[in-house]
């Protein structure tokens, strides 16, 4: 998965071609902590058929509200460059993989 | 065939977690499935002040993290696995998670845990992630130099909102009761109302959170005098208490009205060899603590149970022999009388008969299966079957007739 932040989320995700989809986490947030691992196998599992980032949102706080997050876990995804699908809080990683699939 | 565990324990919070070392500790082979990572809620709350012997500066994951490694160091193995059926009835229980398999033990320990209820007020839903957050710490950092509201005054709001003020600007406690009244704990409540960056609105509930993507202000009704005032605000935090996550057994082992499992004393559940522990069962108080207390309690009533069973299937069912049960009581002078004369009687008309003596007050779950309701009261046995019963005071040689059925 690929690091963003906001020096080049605007390169990676915005100007970026086809499905991108994005982890915003933190670490001191547990819930995103368990999520973690499953969405770093999604992500394996479905290479090359969508972009995954990850945003730890320490430090990138205004880049997060900048995109409407303001609560974790997050997962959005983007369809060159906008925004297309949401998933909030209670996420189980069978519903992102739901909603990959519905937008791949 | 599968491995057959002592105990399987369903959820790693406290309760899950003491139960595995007990459990392990007793050399019972113990396993902990746990859908993320263990903790439970307490994994979730940073400031953790009250469970004894860890004061200030004690993070509730730091010390979820030390229980997780306590059990693991006596060799329960703590699995990550998500459990989506359970099978309870007869001896062997079987469990099946996500990842497809099948796990079997002789003791089930649900330590299901319990989720923040929900108010469901107008914008709740459609605005969380969007600045209605239940978790203090995953969102807290976002609020920095910005305005929130928690809705709640039990422990877990008010020593959230505490922890709200190290980021956000303001904290304002939205509280149903009259001023100065707080449900929750009195130092938590003091120092709350020391604190400077804590607002108060006394009588009043949340109508409704409103916003353009992201929350922009609320609603509050004065419920004294019905007036209703919008305020701007970032962020809405809800503390209104919990739900338990019950879900998985409901229908098979017995739970109140609001879904919370009942236990007795003991942990045990309806269901033999099923037990419930922390925040998931009817309790006075929920808290780390108590939740630990149960899975100790749990654990040791089950490894009491794993030993009597064990010990009737050996001596009654598995004998090759008839077996005589005997249920007596020690105050119960003829059930005492009858034991010696039963002694005596089978070593000359048993054939090979043996004597088990049952203390009714030690041994309530075979009181209980064999429907045992007066003392004294003798069952006999063969080969693992239920030849017949006898109850009340009786003389040995009415057993004469009776016996023929094992000499024959």
């Amino acid at each position: 998965m690929i690091e963003v932040n906001k020096a080049n989320f605007e390169e990676e995700v915005l100007k970026a071609e086809g499905l991108v989809m994005v982890d915003f986490w933190s670490p001191s947030c547990e819930p995103c902590k368990e999520l973690l691992p499953d969405v770093h196998q999604l992500a394996e599992k479905y290479a090359g058929q969508a972009k995954f980032c990850s945003l730890d949102t320490t430090g990138n706080k205004r880049l997060a509200i900048s995109q409407k997050v303001l609560g974790l876990p997050t997962i959005a995804f983007y369809k060159d460059g906008s925004k297309v699908a949401e998933l909030t809080t209670e996420i189980t990683i069978d519903e992102v993989e739901a909603k990959l699939n519905e937008l791949k | 065939m599968a491995e057959i565990y002592d105990i399987i324990i369903v959820g790693a919070g406290p309760g899950g977690l003491a139960a595995g070392i007990y459990g392990s500790r007793s050399r019972l082979k113990t396993i902990i499935l746990q859908k993320g990572r263990p903790g439970g809620q307490a994994a979730t709350t940073e400031d953790l002040e009250n469970y004894p012997g860890f004061g200030r500066g004690t993070t509730g994951p730091q010390l979820m993290q030390a229980m997780a490694d306590h059990a693991e160091s006596f060799g329960t193995e703590i699995v990550r696995d998500e459990v989506i059926d359970v099978d309870l009835e007869g001896e062997i229980k079987r469990i099946k998670t996500k990842s497809g398999k099948e796990y079997q033990a002789k003791i089930v320990i649900l330590a299901l845990g319990a989720e923040p209820r929900m108010l469901n007020i107008k914008g709740e839903n459609k605005f969380r992630g969007k600045g209605v957050s239940y978790c203090a710490t995953c969102d807290a950092d976002f609020f920095e130099e910005l305005d929130v509201v928690v809705v709640g005054n039990g422990d877990a709001a008010v020593e959230e909102a505490m922890y709200l003020t190290k980021f956000a600007e303001s904290v304002t406690i939205i509280v149903i009761h009259d001023e100065g009244i707080l449900d929750c704990n009195k130092v938590s409540a003091e120092k709350a109302m020391a604190n400077p960056r804590i607002k108060w609105v006394w009588s009043s509930v949340l109508e409704e959170v409103k916003g353009d993507g992201l929350v922009e202000t609320i609603l509050i009704r004065n419920i004294k005098t019905g007036e209703i005032t919008e305020m701007p605000i970032n962020g809405v935090f809800f503390f209104v208490g919990t739900l338990p996550k019950t879900e998985l057994v409901k229908g098979k082992v017995e739970l109140d009205e609001q879904g919370y499992i009942v236990t007795n004393d003991q942990m045990e559940t309806s269901i033999p060899g099923v037990y419930a522990v922390g925040d998931c069962r009817v309790k006075y108080l929920r808290q780390v603590v108590t939740a630990a207390s149960d899975g100790a309690i749990a654990a040791v009533a089950a490894e009491k149970y794993l030993a009597e069973e064990e010990g009737f299937k050996q001596q009654v069912l598995d004998a090759e022999e008839p077996v005589m049960v005997a249920f007596w009581a020690p105050q119960i002078e003829e059930s005492i009388t009858l034991l010696s004369e039963l002694e005596k009687w089978l070593e000359e008309y048993g054939n090979g008969t043996r004597l088990v003596k049952i203390d009714t007050y030690r041994n309530q779950r075979l009181v209980k299966r064999y429907a045992v309701d007066e003392i004294p009261t003798v069952l006999l046995f063969h080969k693992g079957e239920l030849l017949f019963k006898l109850s009340g005071a009786f003389s040995p040689d009415g057993l004469k007739g009776q016996m023929e059925i094992v000499s024959a």
